[in-house]
């Protein structure tokens, strides 16, 4: 008895320091989400109000009237180059983790156990000869430099091969008894036993790639804006409209609003994938 | 005896089979890895031993250590100086930010662990903004800390206090820099330990209890040395994280006030294309940068194996 009271005190406690923490963490965003559709006015007289006056669409049309800050262009850009990314290395790695667990060769698991330990290799010592690479193959300043190089993470692969060692090998021989090649096994018993581990590791590699900043700003430096990624394009807005507050927090809204959705039906599977990183 | 040679040649058929398509699964993956990740590694430690230039390729000479000994001694140098000065900015961001990066969540993961009322929706909330890019997370926090209608100083004005200039002033600069790190990045730890905290047998604690343990005894005692494996994985990857940070200093307060917030990779960034480029100093500076978080990681795991063993 006396525990559970304990424990309920606790739980109170901890409700408490959790909602005030969550509040301080949502405030910066409500306030920008604020700012966004307030009148100039007034946000210079009520900076601290979080509910606009005034509701205005002026900082949104402001945003989508200027030729120099093309947005929803950034935003299509971004996805564009996430979504192949995605899929390549989705299709790359499905089948390396495929031959990582399922097939059998000489040295299967420490050539695996190699691959993994270069993780540990900081990859700023790649940035340097990476540029001069994309250089020399002619694609600096363009797309593929920010497709290609990433499609040998490593983060996926570890990922699907943990998942496809957990399949019930019995599944694969009975397959192979009814005459399936491995590519047969692959693509009708592997991957559709798959779709949550396969869902984990799209969501990262597209999260990752969606959010990159260092890499796609090297490759940008002097290319047309039109071409460039969201995050290169809203660092050009915090450094150009330092003072226009609405216009970019608009921008911001616009940026974090389409991230939110997806992270608000995918939690889930996105919390999940993290805390399996822990977990070996 | 035939028989048996049949059945061999059909194994080592087999095997061979077995093989040929394991490569072929194996090929895409192994080529993209070996051209975009070991390829560019050594690429780079050959590059950090040459006088690299870029627009005149015939005038790249090998020079051995040269710029390693340029941005090490050679103290009247420029590299010399964007070295140590970078190096010591980002060891501060560092030093300063790991504590709070891995205690933070450490709390926050307890309190979710007690799963209070609504435990989900917190966690969902806190870890939100792991998944927003560095450019939004900048947009919106810049505006925070501005004076002259920033929130964050409309608030301390309404509040009756004086401004505080942010961005433009130490060691403010760096607590900005900081607390946005907080803010952004500090969700993905606490899922990890979260995880970890879930993994821990309950009975543990209710053995502790009934020996009269209280919470600090039971975290302490029980709690921390099964958090163990997580706290590795947490403290390596945050420091590893932490070493290489360059958007929020870039875009926050970029790199000032004075440099005093230019960290290392905002030196070789530079160094690496564009008119002012070099770089044979530029990976030299990343190969040293690679060698001390390497050396920092496995002393790390060597501390808290210790610790979780005891």
């Amino acid at each position: 008895m006396a525990i559970r009271a304990v424990q309920n005190k606790r739980k109170n406690i901890s409700f408490i320091i959790l909602l005030i923490i969550s509040i301080l963490w949502l405030t910066p965003v409500v306030w920008g989400l604020a700012t966004s559709f307030k009148t100039p006015q007034d946000i210079s007289s009520n900076p601290t109000s979080l509910f606009p006056q005034t509701f205005t669409l002026q900082h949104y049309q402001g945003l989508f009237n200027r030729p120099d800050t093309p947005v929803m262009r950034w935003m299509l850009n971004s996805f564009i180059i996430a979504g192949s990314y995605t899929v390549l290395y989705l299709m790359v790695i499905s089948f390396a983790a495929y031959a990582f667990s399922i097939l059998k060769f000489k040295f299967r698991d420490q050539i695996f156990w190699v691959i993994l330990s270069t993780t540990m290799i900081p990859t700023v010592i790649n940035l340097v000869p990476l540029i001069t690479m994309t250089i020399d193959f002619g694609w600096f300043g363009s797309w593929l430099s920010l497709i290609i190089p990433g499609l040998g993470g490593v983060f996926g692969l570890f990922l699907l091969r943990q998942f496809f060692l957990g399949i019930p090998y019995e599944l694969i021989e009975s397959a192979k008894i009814d005459g399936l090649n491995n590519f047969g096994i692959f693509l009708k018993i592997v991957l559709p036993l798959s779709k949550s581990a396969l869902l984990v590791a799209a969501l990262f590699a597209f999260m990752g790639n969606w959010n990159d900043y260092l890499w796609p700003l090297i490759q940008f430096s002097g290319v047309d804006a039109n071409m460039w990624t969201l995050p290169v394009g809203l660092s050009k807005i915090a450094g150009t409209y330092n003072y226009d507050y609405g216009l970019t927090m608009a921008a911001a809204i616009l940026a974090i609003v389409p991230v939110v959705i997806v992270y608000a039906i995918l939690q889930d599977k996105i919390i999940e994938g993290v805390a399996r990183t822990g977990i070996k | 005896m035939q028989i048996s040679l049949d059945m061999k040649r059909r194994r080592m058929k087999r095997i061979v089979k077995e093989h040929a398509s394991a490569y072929a699964f194996l090929l895409p993956y192994l080529v993209l890895f070996s051209v975009f990740f070991i390829f560019p590694f050594i690429y780079g430690l050959v590059i950090s031993l040459f006088n690299w230039n870029l627009f005149f390729p015939e005038e790249t000479r090998f020079i051995g250590f040269d710029n390693f000994r340029r941005i090490w001694f050679e103290s009247d140098g420029i590299y010399y100086r964007y070295f140590w000065s970078g190096l010591k900015n980002t060891l501060i961001f560092v030093i300063f930010s790991v504590p709070f990066l891995v205690m933070i969540p450490l709390i926050l993961a307890a309190l979710i662990d007690m799963e209070p009322k609504g435990y989900k929706v917190f966690r969902t909330i806190l870890f939100m903004p792991t998944v927003l890019s560095i450019s939004s997370v900048i947009l919106i926090w810049k505006w925070q800390f501005y004076t002259n209608g920033g929130f964050i100083n409309a608030l301390l004005l309404k509040l009756g206090l004086n401004e505080i200039p942010f961005l433009v002033s130490q060691p403010w600069a760096w607590i900005s820099i900081i607390v946005v790190t907080i803010w952004w990045t500090m969700g993905t730890n606490m899922v990890i330990l979260g995880a970890g905290l879930k993994n821990i047998d309950r009975s543990l604690y209710e053995a502790a209890s009934i020996d009269g343990a209280n919470y600090i005894q039971t975290f302490r005692y029980i709690t921390m040395p099964s958090l163990a494996p997580q706290m590795l994985i947490v403290m390596i990857t945050t420091v590893l994280a932490s070493f290489g940070v360059y958007g929020q200093p870039d875009l926050l307060t970029n790199g000032g006030p004075d440099f005093s917030t230019t960290v290392l990779m905002m030196r070789i960034r530079p160094l690496a294309l564009g008119t002012n480029a070099n770089p044979g100093i530029a990976t030299a500076m990343a190969v040293s940068m690679g060698i001390l978080m390497v050396v920092i990681s496995i002393v790390q795991a060597k501390i808290i194996k210790r610790r979780g063993d005891a």
